[in-house]
């Protein structure tokens, strides 16, 4: 029965930025479930900010096309996490709003940019959450929180709604404690809608299967090497052989183009941030700007103002490297190693059926442990792979090291989400 | 090599504004992570990247749009129903 539910819990890891102590819901496959929703997604009259000054009181006139496929699944918006500011970051360090505690270790970040609803997941405070993952938002989190996040195949959930970043990689995806709670959450979510022009007809209708004999597990060497902790590996390793137990047979094999990956990501990130974010200049919304000033005058105080440094370092790197006279290098041949990755996929899998490695390289930093710009990139090289291919992936707990979760990282077929959430589900079935 | 005078250049592009006082460190990370970037100059191959779709055409079907007064909620300045900017001359 539709009605509304309390919703006030003590938020003692600041994963939200906005709470909605009485959220209505309607009937359906969620009825009365609380789902906490990034503040990257638009949520029709409740604030959404991208943990930014620059949003700060912003209320979008209307629902993203997942928010609206939520509300007609039943479920209850329950409030807005917190992020790193517009998805900019590995920890939630980046908010306007302070950051995320991590709940298996508050003195340790949560991960990022979805940290927010990575800790409402994982503390309790609610059953599901969406995030978003550009570069490895939702499985970095989840890894690091030790929940369940599937980055979904690009076009597969509508991005209608979502606060662009860097819209050729970016989807919103589902996150929670069981691949179960996953799978439900994408069958709601995922679907065609014609708002989003790379938005493709293929809904999910999947129920997690734990079947996976005779399933080909490629592992690429890349996965296991230089800068991957050694106990996260030895995690992994155990969690792959519980696949081979399970009947699954696991190829070694390389992805030659992860050399240059992590720079065709940042290179190709920077510079779509650097067009998606030139719209925030206070005039239809935001702080506003001294209308008595010329424009380029008034736009740069309130962009100074709003903007964090890590998104004003992403929008100079992309001006940069689209600028006249670097184009050739930065731009055009990240697009081509682009698709060297894409290809390095398509041609493993004719041979595997998806690829397993870690989701991140360690376990969950400390606070603040990570000041250096350059050093916080690198912990993305096993994630933006799919990003970049534009492929499902999902991470789900494979134990713990040195006291905090290890993510398992299986990736798959461009629309085989339910391949990869078969292989998730076959594992966490096996080792609860 | 990025220098402070190009980094601010580019801040002035951008429309950000950078105050005297980051420049120095902003050219300084800039530079390492240009360096980083120098790896796709081994990048072989010519083929950008494809996409599956081309040209997702519809109708163009007149739909209501947003009430004016929706639209200007968010607005900081506005003056009879318009968004209020800052002057262009």
């Amino acid at each position: 029965m539709a009605g509304e539910i309390r919703f006030e819990p003590a938020d003692r890891f600041n994963a939200f930025l906005t709470i909605c102590k009485t959220a209505p819901h309607g009937d359906g496959k969620l009825a009365g479930i609380p789902v906490a929703v990034k503040d990257n997604i638009s949520t029709a009259g409740i604030e959404t900010t991208c943990a930014s000054k620059i949003l700060k009181g912003y209320i979008p006139p209307y629902d993203a096309h997942a928010v609206t496929l939520l509300k007609n699944a039943g479920a209850a918006i329950a409030g807005k996490t917190n992020m790193d500011e517009f998805g900019m970051g590995t920890t939630t360090e980046n908010s306007a709003f302070g950051p995320t505690l991590n709940p298996c270790d508050p003195s340790r970040v949560p991960g990022g940019s979805s940290g927010g609803s990575a800790a409402a997941v994982a503390s309790g405070m609610v059953r599901m959450a969406l995030g978003t993952d550009t570069g490895g938002s939702i499985r970095c989190p989840a890894a690091f929180c030790g929940i369940v996040g599937l980055k979904p195949t690009y076009g597969r959930v509508s991005r209608y709604g979502l606060i662009a970043y860097a819209n050729s990689l970016e989807q919103i995806g589902p996150m929670a404690k069981t691949v179960s709670d996953v799978s439900l959450l994408m069958q709601v979510i995922a679907g065609y809608d014609r708002h989003d022009s790379t938005s493709r007809d293929k809904p999910f209708t999947h129920t997690p299967s734990a079947d996976i004999k005779g399933k080909k597990v490629g592992i690429p060497a890349e996965y296991f090497g230089e800068g991957v902790d050694p106990a996260v590996a030895a995690s992994v390793h155990t969690a792959v052989s519980k696949l081979e137990e399970l009947g699954a047979t696991t190829v070694p094999c390389s992805i030659p183009s992860m050399k240059y990956a992590l720079a065709a990501y940042y290179v190709t990130c920077t510079c779509e941030a650097s067009s998606n974010l030139a719209r925030f200049d206070g005039v239809r919304y935001g702080p506003a700007p001294d209308t008595k000033k010329s424009w380029h005058d008034a736009y740069q105080e309130v962009r100074r103002e709003g903007f964090g440094t890590e998104v004003r370092r992403r929008i100079m790197l992309g001006t940069f490297a689209l600028s006249s006279g670097y184009y050739g290098k930065y731009y055009a041949k990240a697009q081509i190693a682009r698709e060297n990755v894409r290809n390095d996929f398509a041609r493993l899998f004719k041979e595997v059926d998806v690829i397993a490695g870690p989701t991140m390289p360690t376990v969950a930093f400390k606070l603040g442990e990570k000041s250096d710009p350059l050093s916080m990139y690198l912990a993305d090289i096993l994630t933006v792979p799919a990003n970049l291919a534009g492929i499902p992936a999902i991470s789900v707990p494979c134990g713990i090291a040195g006291g905090m979760p290890v993510g398992l990282q299986i990736m798959g077929r461009p629309f085989e989400d339910e391949t990869v959430i078969d292989v998730a589900y076959a594992y966490e079935q096996a080792v609860i | 090599m990025v220098t402070e005078k190009e980094v601010e250049h580019i801040a002035g592009l951008a429309d950000l504004g950078i105050n005297k006082d980051e420049l120095a460190e902003f050219t300084h990370q800039f530079n390492a992570i240009l360096d980083y970037f120098d790896v796709l100059d081994q990048v072989q191959g010519d083929t950008a990247i494809t996409h599956e779709l081309t040209n997702v055409m519809r109708e163009d079907v007149i739909e209501p749009s947003l009430p004016q007064e929706d639209v200007l909620r968010n607005a900081p300045a506005k003056e009879d129903g318009f968004i209020k900017g800052p002057r262009v001359m």
